[in-house]
């Protein structure tokens, strides 16, 4: 159904069904699909981290894959069924137990601290559970490299690949061994010395 | 105060407690300032020049007010009297730093690729992307400056018409009697290193809304920002709205790294445009337009030379930088380099020091701080120069490091750069990491593979690092012309329920301060962890503060929750004792509960006390009702975390691919809140710095082009070109703050880049290879590998030649 907008583009009358709600909009046939989501169907947590589809913040799961969300147009998601980070918990947020209902993957990147500042977190959850979905038992190595189209700047990756990993553990119903209690940086050769503390008391805090 | 004393309770602090922030964000429940979406709101697209220098001599935007759902479009010229000043440079390094004005929107002359000439305001983001198109600017090119040394020459072409040189400043300091140490030196190694440009790269692209007053007098800035304090007083100053009519906001940010510590044009822009429209206006950078308009970092040319005597000891080091500002000074520009004053002689022991730094202007985007600030490249220069001296001088790396560090007992020691450093144990740090690493082991392997002429070598770099970070003393800064303090304030809040807020001036975008913060107050306060919230980056919240950058929150913010929950306890003392009827000294304060001694029954707890004293029917007549306590702190020194780093390269010399094999990093930042943080602050940081030795280049041709203009270009490291690190740290307490913290932000950049070019410089040595340009690609491998073939080749034919000519 095409129709003419007062300023002369033409609107394509498009439904998607996002996070299980579906949603009939007149959209431009050259929206892309993310900014659809984020501004139309409310899905701010899906993210734009750059404009030539390197990044992968915007990932989501269309037709059952997951998908870059900046390389779609919102017309082709014409009658597809979409899962973004906002349909991976079970339950509404706002619960009192706030993990409650999370995906294990969700649970998994808070456990692991697979996140800092975050802003890439929706996409390499939806990229990872896709790697998931095709391989139950991924490698460090199978991880890395399943991951290569998702960008992140704060963790170095390291705790983004024990994330995954802990999470397919859990799918895969074994029992979770390692705990991040058990950490590197915990424990520490302490070489403190005496005096420090009479130097510090020289210190004054200014009003 | 406490000192180094365990908190009252130490049931949080030292522990992993999984952060607080995580919920929102693994569930997409989150607010990045572009989510923003207001009633009316508009949205701002900017015209960027396509040169890197030209005169402006005319901009018309008639076309594009009438293109589809265009409401406004205005050019340089129509903004002008906007402007109180230019965009504001706060380190005015020298009294004669040259420093161009630095319109937000240019109006006769454009400076680099990207510089803005007008903007389009429109009803959607797409429909003002549209309306640019049909802005029509004449451009009359001018002599494009990209080359530091080229700018500096005699008669050189201007990078902005408006200076009589490309010299921005000479900027030098000289410690000790440097002739001296290089008069009587039996050894001087000299090299010249390049420190590459880079684009810091946060994966959120910077944002910025404004709206105008509604219910107040006051204007609303949310902006993907590190700095919401500094950005309110810049943005008042330059665009002449009243201090306290401008609340700034910093919702979520997704990262920084030193980009989002500025005050940029378009944040200006935005709050002249809802001003101008009284609307609300919203900009969102695109990647490829950030690459441009948001700055970059590094981009240095280092003279070295460092002088030994017949023992193989330091006598002292010469530094000579060029470091290239690009077109306009930002936020502090002119200051990252001169950091590396204090930070060259890095943990040895020397008798002088001589630094000096040029800051050149180019047509090229700004510079500023990116991750480290001055003292990456610093620690770059000194940990590749021990490596070559070592080589020249015939003694292994770690020996001669050994030879020159400041040893454990001989802290706090005063360096040859004028500061002192209060504690550290390099010796401690070494072991660890070569045990970790199986050092001998991987030495061992090493000498095989040279023996079998392996196509694949293995080399070791070793990184010694310190750095200076949690900025900064006021009075230091003060000394080198900033123009602020570096103080942090914190604010505690005893609700009547027991609940406690945390207020911070820091300002997280990744670095998890709501739980670290929280950790701390609840030790200090005796309350439990979930009963504490903080709350950070809006001024009209946390009214107060200096944010986040220079791996300062901790140490100095950090000390000022300390602080402030300590003011805290002693009123609720005061109050506990009342109530008891008891003398304050006679009250033991532990886990949150006052008890008197000798009276195991009579007790009350700090919550209860806050519940009486929000009653205030009953508390002593000498106080007001009121447990909330402010702290502002000043810290007396620096933090100087530092640490031995360690890194096994596989080089293929037929191809010239470099394979990271191990990464060992053994940090000392001193006391920890949140091992699990940190570990990730570790992490990220070595990821940074690994970049940068192996993958990361801003490349500019000859007109001033960025020809890495997106991330198809620019190769941002993922997870399959990284691998797990293996990260661990000794503790000496740091002795300037009450938490015996030091700062983590930036120590693994700092580290990691010298440590993975020592490692390919060691792997290619036997070839002859004394050198690779960062990063050490392929191409800049074989191109290392080739050029020590070369001069090898040039060397024997030399000596043909004098055999020949004796003969």
């Amino acid at each position: 159904m095409r129709r003419r907008r007062p300023e002369g583009t033409s609107v394509t009358r498009i439904s998607i069904t996002v996070d299980g709600t579906t949603y009939e909009d007149d959209v431009e046939p050259r929206r892309l699909l993310v900014h659809h989501l984020r501004e139309q169907c409310g899905r701010t947590g899906t993210n734009v981290g750059c404009d030539t589809s390197n990044c992968g913040a915007c990932t989501i799961h269309m037709g059952g894959t997951s998908v870059k969300s900046c390389t779609i147009l919102a017309v082709q998601a014409d009658g597809e069924e979409i899962t973004t980070i906002q349909g991976m918990a079970e339950k509404a947020p706002g619960v009192r137990d706030e993990t409650e209902g999370w995906h294990p993957l969700q649970k998994a990147f808070h456990v692991e601290h697979g996140l800092q500042c975050g802003f890439c977190t929706p996409g390499m959850i939806m990229a990872s559970a896709a790697l998931l979905a095709e391989n139950a038992d991924p490698s460090e190595d199978d991880v890395r490299q399943g991951l290569e189209g998702n960008l992140c700047r704060c963790t170095g990756y390291v705790n983004i690949v024990r994330a995954v990993r802990r999470a397919a553990a859990e799918m895969r119903g074994e029992p979770l061994t390692t705990s991040p209690e058990e950490g590197t940086m915990g424990e520490a050769d302490v070489t403190e010395r005496a005096g420090d503390a009479d130097r510090l008391r020289d210190v004054e805090v200014a009003p | 105060m406490t000192a180094l004393d365990t908190p009252p309770t130490a049931l949080n602090v030292g522990r992993t407690r999984l952060r607080k922030e995580d919920a929102r964000l693994v569930t997409g429940r989150t607010q990045w300032t572009d989510n923003l979406q207001l009633n009316g709101m508009l949205h701002v697209a900017l015209v960027r020049s396509p040169m890197a220098h030209a005169r402006v001599t005319n901009v018309d935007v008639s076309a594009a007010l009438e293109q589809p759902g265009v409401v406004a479009a205005f050019t340089g010229a129509d903004l002008v009297s906007n402007w109180e000043g230019g965009l504001p440079c706060a380190w005015p390094v020298t009294e004669d730093m040259a420093a161009p004005v630095h319109l937000p929107l240019a109006t006769d002359e454009v400076r680099h690729v990207g510089d803005a000439v007008a903007v389009v305001v429109a009803r959607s983001k797409y429909q003002a992307a549209d309306a640019i198109e049909h802005v029509l600017v004449d451009y009359d090119p001018l002599p494009v400056v990209t080359d530091m040394e080229a700018a500096l020459a005699d008669g050189a072409d201007l990078a902005d018409t408006s200076l009589s040189s490309n010299r921005s400043y000479t900027w030098q300091k000289i410690d000790g009697d440097i002739d001296a140490a290089f008069d009587g030196a039996a050894h001087v190694t000299t090299r010249r290193f390049i420190q590459q440009r880079l684009i810091p790269l946060a994966i959120e692209t910077r944002s910025v809304v404004c709206e105008p007053p509604t219910h107040s007098r006051e204007y609303t800035l949310w902006s993907a920002t590190q700095v919401p304090h500094i950005l309110r007083l810049m943005l008042a100053l330059t665009c002449g709205v009243p201090e306290h009519e401008l609340r700034v906001v910093a919702p979520d940010v997704g990262g920084g790294f030193g980009s989002k510590l500025n005050v940029y044009a378009e944040e200006a822009i935005c709050l002249v445009l809802a001003r101008h429209l009284g609307v609300p206006v919203k900009w969102t950078e695109s990647r490829s337009e950030g690459f441009l308009s948001t700055i970059h970092g590094r981009d240095q040319i280092q003279d070295l030379s460092i002088a030994f005597d017949a023992d193989n000891r330091i006598k002292g080091l010469k530094v000579e930088l060029m470091a290239n500002m690009g077109a306009y000074l930002q936020l502090v520009t002119p200051g990252v380099p001169i950091l590396g004053a204090f930070m060259f002689n890095a943990i040895y022991k020397m008798d002088a020091l001589s630094f000096t730094c040029h800051g050149v202007f180019t047509n090229k985007t700004p510079t500023d701080a990116y991750r480290g600030a001055g003292r990456p490249e610093a620690t770059f220069g000194i940990e590749r120069l021990i490596d070559e001296a070592a080589h020249e001088l015939g003694v292994e790396p770690f020996e001669l490091r050994e030879r020159n560090w400041i040893k454990h007992e001989e802290f706090p020691y005063d360096t040859v750069a004028g500061i002192t450093y209060d504690s550290g144990n390099y010796e401690a740090a070494t072991a660890k990491a070569k045990e970790l690493f199986d050092y001998d082991g991987l030495r061992a392997e090493q000498a095989r593979r040279r023996e079998a002429d392996d196509p694949v070598q293995l080399g070791i770099g070793i990184s010694t690092f310190t750095e200076m970070c949690g900025l900064a003393p006021s009075r230091v800064l003060g000394s080198l012309s900033y123009g602020a303090g570096g103080w942090e304030h914190a604010s505690v809040r005893m609700l009547p329920t027991g609940k406690v807020e945390v207020i911070t001036g820091t300002s997280p975008h990744g670095q998890g301060h709501v739980t670290a913060w929280s950790q701390i107050a609840a030790d200090q306060l005796g309350v439990d962890y979930e009963d504490v919230e903080v709350r950070h980056g809006d001024t009209a919240v946390a009214h107060k503060g200096m944010d986040t950058y220079g791996s300062r929150s901790l140490v100095v913010g950090g000390y000022a929750v300390v602080s402030a929950c300590d003011k805290v306890v002693a009123k609720a003392r005061k109050v506990a004792a009342h109530l008891l009827e008891a003398s304050e000294d006679d009250l033991e304060f532990d886990r949150g509960t006052f008890s008197v001694k000798g009276s195991p029954d009579a007790t009350t707890t700090i919550q209860d006390v806050a519940l009486a004293v929000f009653a205030a029917h009953d508390y002593p007549e000498d106080m007001e009702p009121s447990l909330d306590s402010d702290a502002t702190v000043d810290p007396e020194n620096f933090s100087y975390p530092h640490g031995t780093h360690l890194c096994a390269v596989e080089v293929d010399t037929e191809t010239g691919h470099v394979h990271l094999r191990s990464y060992v990093a053994v940090d000392d930042i001193g006391k920890v809140i949140n091992p699990q943080i940190v570990e990730g602050q570790v992490h990220g940081g070595l990821a940074q710095g690994i970049a940068q030795a192996l993958f990361e280049e801003a490349v500019y041709d000859a007109d001033g082009n960025l020809t890495t203009g997106s991330i198809i270009d620019y190769y941002a490291p993922s997870a399959a070109d990284l691998p797990t690190f293996v990260t661990d740290r000794t503790e000496t307490p740091a002795t300037t703050n009450p938490l015996g913290v030091k700062g983590v932000g930036e120590a693994g950049t700092i580290a990691s880049t010298p440590a993975v070019i020592n490692a390919v410089v060691d792997a290619l040595r036997p070839m002859g290879v004394n050198d690779v340009r960062m990063p050490a690609s392929p191409r800049n491998v074989w191109e290392a590998m080739r050029s020590a073939r070369d001069a090898s080749a040039t060397g024997r034919s030399e000596l043909g030649a004098r055999e020949g000519g004796a003969a």
